[in-house]
Formats: C-alpha cells, sequence, structure tokens
C-alpha cells in the first residue's frame, strides 16, 4: 500500500492553503486529492468580488484568488490528483479513492487533513410544500451552471434565503437577463453582508421580504408559479398573507452543512453544532493524525478566514509529522446562554504559541451586549459589542498563559445589559 | 396483432408484461409517460406486507399472503433486492393492546408467521420504539424492495424476450372490433386480441372507453412521506406501523433497500389525479403521528419529500376481472395498499384468467436472462478495479452522496427500459437520490445524458417531456 | 443641512456610512466609514455612483464553455448593462492568462475587461 506523510482530502480554499503551509513548514511527501477537474473548489464558480482582504491585502475575484493558492502549489510541485474522489476513510488513516486515471486505490498517511468543505442545504431538507418540478435548484448548483458552465438555469426567478449567495445569484440573474421577482427570507433580518443588500438587490429594484417564507411551489413540470407567505415568531405562516408570483424557477439558498460523510464513517467525534468533527487547538480531530479546517469543521462567512485555518492546520500537521504536537492536559470550551458554537472544543494549553485564538457564532441578533469569556468561573475577558449577528463569526484572541491557569473549561456567554 | 396489449406500465404490467414474455405470445406494453413505474409505483411506502391485515374474506387478503411468498424467487429471477428486515406492529394503550391481540389471531389463521412480545422484549430488538410501546406484534416475514427497480428490471427482462414497450403512448380511445380492438394513441392504433387494464390512477379512465356502464371511479389517495439520510445506526431496523385503522395502516416508519428511512404517509382523499404535491398540514401530520411509535428520530437529516396517490376506488377490494361487459378486457381497478405486496400473486390470478382467452404455451428457445445493475458500491476494491480496467469510465465518480460512477450510468442509459431523463437515471442508479440531491451531481448527469443520447444540454429533461432544465445559454436574452 | 445613511460597499465590511449634505447639495462630511476608502465611496455614490462588473465570456478550447471576467476598474451604474450586451459578442480561445486584457476601452469607457482566471487548451 501506498503510503504519503500527510494527504489532503479537498483541493478548495482550505485544501491548498493547508498543502502550502505543511510544505513551507517542512513536510514535503503530500498529496492533495480534489474530486473536481481542477483545484480551486468552489471559488472557481464565485466569479464575484471580495475575496482577499485579509490574506491578499486586495479585492478578488474567486477564481483569482484561487489561482494564487494553485500557483503557490505548483510552484512548490506539490502533488495533486484531479478527478480523484475519496470515497472511504478509516480510522487506520487509510483511504480508499478513485480516479479515471488510475482507478480505485487505497493509499495510507501518516497525517490526513479533512478539508471537503461543505454541501448546501436544499428544499428537500426543509419540506417545502408544494409539487417537486424542474426548476427548483440550491443557490450553488445554479451558480456552478450560469458561471462555469455557461447555461442559464431560468427566466423570472424567485429566491428564498437572503444569505450571500442568495443575494449575489440575484445580481448575476440579472444581469444575465433574467428577472428576478423577489427574494424571501424567513428571519426577520437577512444574513447576508449589507454590502449585498444595497448592490446585489437594491441597484437593481428587487423587493426583499424579510420574515417570509415560501409555502408552496407550483407546476407539474417546470416550476409554474411560487408563493410565499409572512411568518410569526415561531416561523408560521401567518395565513392570508399570501403573495404569489409568475416564475419558472425557484432557487434556495438556505445554508451550508460541512461535508462529513467520510470523517464520520471513520468514527470521527462530531460536533452537533457545528456538524463538523471536534476539534483541538491544532485543529486536530479525535482520531490521532487527523485535522480539519475551512468549512468542513464549520461554515464561515470569508473565504480569508477559511485560508487562514487552512494555514494552521498545515502547520499542526507539519508539527504532528515532526511529533512536536503534546497530549495531554486539556481544556474543553463551552457555548453558553447566546452561543451557537466556539471551535476549536479543546485545548491543550501545551501546545499554544502565544495566543489561541477562538471563533464563534452568537444563536441570534444582540445589540449593546457583553461577550464574557470565563476561565472555569473567574471572568477573564469582557468584550463590549454593539452588535452582533448569527451570520457573522465572531474571533477572540486570548493569551497562552491565560488560558494555561483555566482547570477545566473554558465557557462564552452573552451577557445583555441589566435595564 | 398483438395477443396481450397491457395499458400501465408500473409494477403490475410490468410483472406481467415479464410473466407473459415467457409464452408464445406477442405483447405490447403502453405507457403514457417517458418512463416505466412512474406514478404509484415511483411513489409509496416499498413494503411486502405480511398479509396480516386485509379483511378477511377478501382478495387482498388472499393475494398479499400468497404474495409474500413468491418475492424471494421473484427477486431471485430479476436479480434485484428483496430484504425481509420484519415489522413490528406496535400497541400504546390498552385498547390497542386488545386490537392488537385480534390481529395476531387474524394473522395466524392465515399462516402468516407472527408472534406477540412485550415491551421489555420488543424494546431488546428495537431500542427506538416509542416509550408509549406496551406490545409488540412480530411480523418476520414483512420485507422491503424498491417497486420501480423491480418494474424496471421485469420491462428490461421482459423486452430481452420479446415484449415490446412503448413509451409516451397514451390511449385516447378503444374500439372494440369483431375478436379484438383497436387502441389509439396519438402515435398510432394498435389492434390486440385482449386487453389488460392496469392503468392505475387512470384504470376507470380506461374502462370508461370500453363501457358505458362503468361505476369505478378511482378517487386517489395521497400520502405524504419525508425522507431520511442514511445513517451508520439507522433509527429502525424493521418497519413500524401503529395499529390499522379505517384510513388504512397509519403512518410507519420504513426502512428502504438503499438504507434511508421513510416516514408516512397520511391518507387524504383528493379529487386531482396529478395532486402530487405535498402540503404542510399533512407533513405535520405525519411528523406529530409518528411520535407515538418511534421516539429519536433524527428529523434534522431529512433529505426530500414526496406524495404518492394510492389508486383507490370507492370499494375496498381490488377489482382484478374480466369486464363483465367486455369480452376480453381484463380490469385491475382499485390496486392500492397490498398491490406491491400483491403483485405477484395478482400476476398469477391474472395469468389464470387470461388462460381462457390466449393459448399459453411456453416458449422453448432459451430466456435471455436479465443482467443485473452494475452496483460498483457494493464491490470489493479489486471488484471494481477490474471493472476500471474494462472501462475507464467506471472510475470517473459522478454522483458523491451515493458513490455512482460514469460507467454504471452511462449503462443503464443504454438498456432495454433505459434511462432518458436526469430522474429515470436517479430511479436506476441513484445518482442524486442522496442528502446534496443532485446539486453536485446534476450538471455532470445531464452532460452524460446529452452526449449518449447525442442532444444538447438544453433538451435534457429532468423527469416528464415538458420538463427541461436549462432554458439557455447565458447572456441568450441580452442581445 | 440634511442627513443621508449608506452602506458602504467598497468592501465586505460594509460600513454603515452617515453623510452630511449642505443645502446646495455639497457634501460636508462622511463619518462611519474605517478607511478612507469609505469616505471616498460616499462621496462618489451620490454624485456619479460605479460598481464594478464581474461576467463571463464564451471561450472555446478550454475545460469549461466560460471565462469569469472582470472590469479594470469600475464603471458607472447606468452602463453595467450595456457593458453586458458588448460582452455578449465576445469570444475568446484557450489558452488565456489570469489579467489578459480581454477588450479594451470597453465601450468607450475608458476600462478594459480583464481575465480573472487563467484557462489553459484542452483538447
Amino acid at each position: 500500500m501506498k503510503h504519503f506523510e500527510l494527504i489532503i482530502i479537498g483541493g478548495g480554499s482550505a485544501g491548498l492553503s493547508a498543502a502550502v503551509s505543511a510544505f513551507e513548514n517542512g513536510v514535503r511527501d503530500i498529496l492533495v486529492l480534489e474530486r473536481d477537474k481542477e483545484l480551486g473548489g468552489i471559488l472557481q464558480q464565485c466569479i464575484h468580488n471580495g475575496f482577499g482582504v485579509h490574506t491578499f491585502k486586495e479585492e478578488l475575484s474567486g477564481p483569482s484568488f484561487a489561482e494564487r493558492f494553485i500557483n503557490l502549489v505548483k510552484e512548490k510541485h506539490i502533488s495533486y490528483k484531479l478527478n480523484a474522489m475519496v470515497i472511504h476513510l478509516n480510522d487506520d488513516k487509510t483511504l480508499e479513492y478513485v480516479s479515471p486515471e488510475e482507478g480505485y486505490n487505497v493509499i495510507k498517511a501518516s497525517a490526513i487533513i479533512l478539508a471537503m468543505g461543505c454541501r448546501e442545504r436544499t428544499r428537500g431538507a426543509i419540506a417545502v410544500p408544494g409539487y417537486r418540478p424542474a426548476g427548483v435548484w440550491s443557490a450553488g448548483t445554479a451558480q456552478r451552471y450560469i458561471n462555469m458552465e455557461g447555461f442559464m438555469v431560468g427566466k423570472k426567478i424567485f429566491i428564498l434565503g437572503s444569505g450571500d449567495i442568495g443575494l449575489i445569484m440575484a445580481r448575476r440573474l440579472t444581469l444575465e437577463g433574467a428577472e428576478v421577482k423577489g427574494v424571501a427570507e424567513i428571519m426577520p433580518y437577512s444574513n447576508g453582508l449589507p454590502r449585498n443588500i444595497k448592490q446585489c438587490l437594491e441597484d437593481f429594484n428587487i423587493p426583499l421580504f424579510l420574515s417570509h417564507t415560501i409555502t408552496k411551489i407550483d407546476g407539474l413540470d417546470r416550476v409554474s408559479g411560487v408563493t410565499i407567505a409572512q411568518v410569526d415568531e415561531s416561523m408560521r405562516p401567518i395565513p392570508n398573507t399570501e403573495k404569489t408570483f409568475d416564475v419558472d424557477t425557484v432557487l434556495f439558498s438556505i445554508g451550508l452543512i460541512p461535508e462529513n460523510a467520510l470523517s464520520e464513517e471513520a468514527n470521527i467525534e462530531m460536533d452537533p453544532k457545528t456538524r463538523g468533527p471536534k476539534v483541538d487547538e491544532s485543529y486536530q480531530t479525535s482520531l490521532n493524525g487527523v485535522f480539519a479546517c475551512g468549512n468542513v469543521l464549520h461554515v464561515h462567512d470569508l473565504v480569508d478566514f477559511v485560508a487562514e485555518e487552512g494555514r494552521k492546520a498545515g502547520i499542526a500537521a507539519a508539527k504532528y509529522i515532526n511529533s512536536q504536537l503534546e497530549e495531554g492536559r486539556f481544556v474543553n470550551t463551552l457555548a453558553k446562554k447566546g452561543i451557537g458554537y466556539i471551535v476549536p472544543q479543546r485545548i491543550h494549553p501545551v501546545n499554544l504559541d502565544k495566543t489561541i485564538e477562538l471563533m464563534f457564532r452568537v444563536t441570534k441578533q444582540y445589540k449593546n451586549v457583553e461577550i464574557v469569556i470565563k476561565n472555569d468561573d473567574e471572568v477573564l475577558r469582557v468584550i463590549k459589542k454593539k452588535h452582533l449577528a448569527p451570520a457573522e463569526m465572531e474571533k477572540v484572541i486570548l493569551k497562552a498563559s491565560d488560558v494555561a491557569l483555566c482547570q477545566q473549561t473554558l465557557t462564552i456567554e452573552v451577557v445583555e445589559e441589566v435595564a | 396483432m398483438y395477443d396481450v396489449l397491457i395499458i400501465g406500465a408500473g409494477i403490475n404490467g410490468g410483472l406481467l408484461a415479464q410473466r407473459l414474455s415467457k409464452y408464445n405470445l406477442r405483447i405490447a406494453l403502453l405507457e403514457k409517460d417517458n418512463d416505466v413505474a412512474n406514478e404509484a409505483t415511483a411513489a409509496n411506502s416499498a413494503i411486502i406486507h405480511s398479509g396480516h391485515d386485509p379483511k378477511t374474506g377478501t382478495l387482498k387478503a388472499k393475494l398479499n399472503v400468497r404474495g409474500n411468498a413468491l418475492w424471494d424467487d421473484l427477486c431471485k429471477e430479476l436479480k434485484v433486492d428483496f430484504i425481509r428486515n420484519g415489522a413490528f406492529v406496535v400497541a400504546v394503550n390498552d385498547e390497542e393492546k386488545l386490537k392488537l391481540n385480534e390481529l395476531y389471531h387474524q394473522a395466524q389463521e392465515r399462516g402468516v408467521p407472527s408472534r406477540l412480545l412485550n415491551r421489555e422484549e420488543a424494546i431488546l430488538l428495537e431500542p427506538n420504539l416509542s416509550d408509549l410501546v406496551i406490545e409488540v406484534l412480530d411480523l418476520p416475514s414483512t420485507g422491503i424492495i424498491s417497486p420501480w427497480e423491480v418494474t424496471i428490471a421485469a420491462v428490461e427482462d421482459a423486452m430481452n424476450n420479446g415484449l415490446e414497450l412503448f413509451l409516451d403512448h397514451k390511449v385516447t380511445n378503444i374500439d372494440r372490433k369483431e375478436g379484438y380492438f383497436d387502441v389509439t394513441t396519438p402515435k398510432g392504433v394498435f389492434q390486440a386480441k385482449v386487453i389488460i387494464n392496469s392503468a392505475g390512477l387512470y384504470s376507470d379512465d380506461i374502462y370508461a372507453m370500453v363501457s358505458k356502464q362503468n361505476s369505478y371511479k378511482i378517487t386517489p389517495r395521497r400520502g405524504e412521506y419525508y425522507v431520511l439520510d442514511r445513517a451508520i445506526k439507522p433509527v429502525v431496523s424493521r418497519t413500524i406501523y401503529p395499529l390499522p385503522s379505517e384510513k388504512g395502516k397509519g403512518v410507519l416508519v420504513v426502512p428502504t433497500i438503499h438504507d434511508n428511512i421513510l416516514i408516512g404517509p397520511n391518507s387524504d382523499i383528493i379529487t386531482n389525479k396529478e395532486g402530487k404535491d405535498n402540503t404542510s398540514a399533512a407533513l405535520q401530520y405525519v411528523k406529530e403521528q409518528v411520535a407515538k411509535t418511534v421516539k429519536n428520530i433524527p428529523m434534522h437529516t431529512v433529505i426530500r419529500t414526496y406524495v404518492g396517490l394510492r389508486p383507490s376506488h370507492l370499494e375496498y377490494d381490488f377489482v382484478i376481472e374480466e369486464a363483465k361487459d367486455v369480452k376480453n378486457f381484463i380490469n385491475l381497478i382499485g390496486i392500492d395498499s397490498p398491490g406491491i405486496a400483491s403483485a405477484p400473486a395478482i400476476t398469477e390470478y391474472v395469468l389464470d384468467i387470461l388462460s381462457n382467452m390466449v393459448p399459453l404455451n411456453e416458449k422453448t428457445e432459451p430466456r435471455i436472462s436479465r443482467r443485473p445493475w452494475l452496483i460498483l458500491n457494493r464491490m470489493t476494491v479489486e471488484e471494481k478495479q477490474a471493472m476500471f480496467e474494462k472501462d475507464s469510465k467506471f472510475g470517473q465518480m459522478i454522483c458523491r452522496c451515493e458513490h455512482v460512477s460514469e460507467g454504471e450510468i452511462v449503462d443503464v442509459i443504454h438498456r432495454n427500459a433505459g434511462a432518458k431523463t436526469v430522474k429515470a437515471v436517479k430511479r436506476r442508479v441513484r445518482a442524486g437520490a442522496g442528502r446534496c440531491q443532485g446539486g453536485f451531481c446534476e450538471p455532470r448527469v445531464i452532460a452524460i445524458l446529452a452526449r449518449e443520447l447525442n442532444i444538447k444540454p438544453t433538451e435534457v429533461l429532468l423527469d416528464s417531456d415538458e420538463s427541461t432544465i436549462l432554458v439557455g445559454e447565458t447572456k441568450e436574452n441580452l442581445a | 443641512m440634511k442627513k443621508i445613511e449608506m452602506i458602504c460597499i467598497v468592501c465586505p465590511m460594509s460600513c454603515h456610512l452617515e453623510v452630511e449634505k449642505n443645502d446646495d447639495g455639497s457634501i460636508l462630511s462622511v463619518t462611519g466609514n474605517s478607511c478612507n476608502r469609505g469616505d471616498g465611496y460616499a462621496r462618489k455614490e451620490l454624485t456619479n455612483p460605479t460598481r464594478m462588473l464581474t461576467s463571463t465570456i464564451k471561450i472555446t478550447g478550454a475545460i469549461y464553455n466560460r471565462l469569469p471576467v472582470i472590469t479594470s476598474s469600475d464603471i458607472p451604474k447606468g452602463k453595467l448593462f450595456e457593458v453586458m450586451k458588448a460582452l455578449a459578442s465576445i469570444e475568446v480561445t484557450a489558452p488565456v492568462k489570469m489579467n489578459d486584457v480581454i477588450v479594451t476601452n470597453i465601450c468607450d469607457l475608458g476600462i478594459d475587461i480583464i481575465a480573472s482566471r487563467s484557462m489553459e487548451k484542452v483538447n
């Protein structure tokens, strides 16, 4: 059986960044397995700009951002395989992949970095009533058709979900000559960046229906219409608030789910909140020598942060390969009131350099609150926040020396002002 | 002139065609849609019931018990899956416990394997039974199949042995002639000595074409379902029934042969034969009802909902007979549950009727048996590699969720009763049936269909002939 | 004096800007921006709003049938559709390099259309 020091599953922004950083930290025997016919992952279909503000200090389109990392991988002669899908991952760090060049292969690695990204939540997952005709897509699939394959998915469009993918597709479709009749969002606020509301919807007079959801899709063969209704506080449609739109296409932009079939197969411990593996400060999962980064770990808002996580996972994998990662005492992180999740889920203080960055999301919108971080029961840090939203990933950097004092649990919670 | 013309390529039409292809007969199978198994056969609970539940003395009771026994050999012959995963009927209060006992005695009288289990015994076998369950009727002969795979396989097998299949042939008129019928479709007129009306939801309309005294009326009963993603530890391994009521078998939890879990159905009488829309009320009802029988159902892993229309009529029992007023015209009307479980027995029953109409002489030439589907996901690495060495398309993964290669898709496009649409591919090889619901593979499946059928990607259909997927190229509407 | 609220679209930060305008329409102040670009954006948005345009053009001989492109600089908002129409008739052949100029001075705007990725020639 062929052996590699490091195998990276997924050649998107997380995987490429991890490969480059592992190489820069001394690992030479690296293999990147990418299931699509080129490297770059989902960035190749995100042709809009806005990527790289943090990583490259300039605004790039998705393909340009990807190409910079692809070039780094090629310059360093890091080996990669295309059309290569990993179909099984085992807890002994063997994996089976298949490609049209080599067929079916079982290989083994000293370390593995999971960088499989995420998939879109589908219409089926939220059980939207109505018929199941042609013309119903998740927004990302439509984006691939339009931006890469050059096909239009419809002429008259309605979009459910005001996340950035939905907003960006509204603009793309409009510019390509389609008529976007509206965007509905079940929450009372949009989950997209305000700048995307402005330049993707307002610029083109596309209405945004907040606190609305789709209550019926019509059409036996192709979509012939869609009905939306306002929802109450428990997200239930309110009778007699229905509006009907004459459309031939409905796009769903209703969230992303980390793609962890392989992690589950390898019995890696999962966090039900992130739907990704539980990791420690080194992005190491419950399976020794297996690391995770990017959207497979938790869904990010910005590709820059995905690449940054990949970079850190690459460094950690290099340390692991050189037997520089310690085990031993660890501290758990715990999301308390108002916090949806925290990554990493555990910290080995011994492995921290000077600081540790915790990433987390709040469960709902807050205004003028405090984020309180505690070591066991002792307050470590209080951060005042004017505005918090679930759509925005929050980060906090703690001193290694502070975390080292923690005995068992490091908690984060939202504290609302006492009136 | 056909000896036998079958209208409707659902599971009963398909199995009849397969059986009749063993005799020296010229047979035509007419289907209104562009694929077989496209109506009730495509959307139901996919259970081979044991026969414990139909009313005593009915054709349903007789054919279900008989049908259950025939499935092993049939699936072996067609080279498709059949699993006797067993079933529990659960009682949640003392009143139900009494009824469960009656059901147990009914099963015993019919010779259906059955036993009563108390809660403790049952919980050992199915740990996720709801806390309300106090007693269980164990029905180990209950099984599961894929009704559409059985039908597709049956039609393919029949075509290998002489069946003529006519898709997109909706019957619009039938004329009674001297000793034969003229069957009109938009694509031509067919002549046949005997007609079998297995048109399911439309069997009343078909019969009305030859009879003025049609008392049969199909009133579809709509059932709605959730599909759960495959799980490493499924919530149940057996089919779990509540106690049956007048409305039917109730909301079930059903493992599928593809390791998904189905939850449903409700039962709403509707008038629209195309009313295959999910309703929020029914989905809510299903979710509430199922809590009585099974707990810990991972509803966050729902990947799809669907609707099935049972081709029910006004009476309880199946109608399977030569029409009283039309000689050589065999009706299959009201074949709702347990229509699938009974299907092989229905074939036998119809064959018996048919033997009085046409001579049933077995063919002497050897049968060309159906090639099983290529399912690489079930092969060892070495077996898969051997397939790859024959054709590198077996090394190109197309569906990431269900692990379907390009080679498997190309294979089902070019078989008898082959796939012509995205949905037809999904039915045969499961590309798009997984957790991402085609988000990843659909563009790739469209490209393969376009190439293999020699059509443009914009001409590839999702399902029906009007269900175009891509509406044109980018910027076409700008100039 | 008049106050106008707007959202900066220069980068994903999406700063909430407040612009104070004199009665003659001239701009008195811009606040709420985290960087200088926000100030510039606000002034421009009120006088001559512009947008970056990203789209695709046809390409032959490449891995896909479309090449993603981007304007070399922001273009007047009112010209977006005119440029889209102009792009409809553009077709290139692989290979293309990232940052290659595909069209110079599109629609006489003094702005070029740039390839946003490389696409090699494939068979």
